[in-house]
């Protein structure tokens, strides 16, 4: 029983290390599912249950944490930043990224601050933590 | 005062295959491997340095009931199991490659960062490792 958790845990684990390194590539369900040795459906399930969100979502955090990263640290454009991540429109980027931040884009980078920690540190613990129910933060 | 971190440990859930991995794919050496009886005190170091070693630690009873065991044990497949190692190199490119042959599971590849550069894997039980190469 423990064991067949183990296993399902440490393949899906495998599939979320494929977003994390792939975050700027589409999303290719089928190929996740592969990698986590089950169909699509059960896939998604399985991720939900297993970290709490779907694949779907797990991206997109992924993405627009590195987005925050390139907006925080370089003087790159908005819309290169928003390809660069992996989104493919500029308005569901900016959309996605006003759900999770509260913010828009630019509005994060005026009021950002660089963070002087190793970036797989940043990677993890400044990745928005909700998806769609985060207040917009407070910008004066 | 402390002049030195000794020993640090992490958890696996099979020190044979742990064995293999740590030693055989990343290199490190066997500092010592002792069936105590009540548990195999199995140890590693990076060459050269027997005075820093790392326990390679299976969660189980009786160091921890068979309940909380399961619990550490699905922890560190879902990557959650809170230890990890960070190791140097002197060329993230070149031993990234050599990991790549290796077959080793890669959670980014090799990135020019503030710091030098660095690359992130997982051990085959899910603990996350980073190899980092510090500008000279």
């Amino acid at each position: 029983m423990s064991r067949a958790v183990e296993e399902s845990n440490r393949r899906l684990l495998r599939a979320r290390d494929a977003m994390d390194r792939a975050y700027a590539q589409p999303l290719d369900v089928p190929a996740l599912a592969r990698i986590a040795h089950l169909s699509e459906g059960h896939f998604i399930r399985t991720f939900r249950a297993t970290f709490g969100e779907t694949p779907h979502h797990y991206l997109q955090r992924r993405r627009v944490e590195r987005s925050m990263y390139l907006l925080r640290e370089t003087r790159q454009p908005v819309t290169d930043i928003c390809f660069a991540v992996g989104f493919t429109s500029l308005g569901t980027f900016s959309r996605t990224f006003r759900d999770i931040v509260g913010q828009s884009p630019s509005q994060y980078r005026r009021t950002a601050v660089s963070v002087p920690v190793p970036t797989c540190f940043t990677r993890t613990w400044m990745r928005p933590v909700n998806f769609g129910e985060v207040r917009p933060a407070k910008v004066d | 005062m402390l002049n030195a971190t000794a020993m640090s440990s992490i958890f696996v859930l099979d020190q044979d295959q742990a064995l293999d991995f740590y030693v055989g794919t990343l290199g490190l050496e066997v500092n010592t491997d002792q069936d105590l009886g009540f548990m195999r005190w199995l140890t590693v170091n990076v060459p050269g340095q027997p005075d820093r070693t790392i326990l390679l630690e299976k969660p189980g009873p009786p160091s921890m009931d068979e309940a909380t065991a399961e619990r550490v044990r699905e922890l560190l497949t879902k990557g959650a199991s809170g230890g990890w190692l960070g190791f140097d190199t002197d060329d993230a490119y070149r031993t990234f490659e050599e990991l790549k042959a290796k077959g080793v599971e890669f959670t980014d590849e090799p990135t020019e960062r503030p710091y030098g550069i660095d690359f992130g894997l997982r051990d085959p039980f899910g603990n996350a490792i980073r190899i980092r190469q510090l500008p000279k």
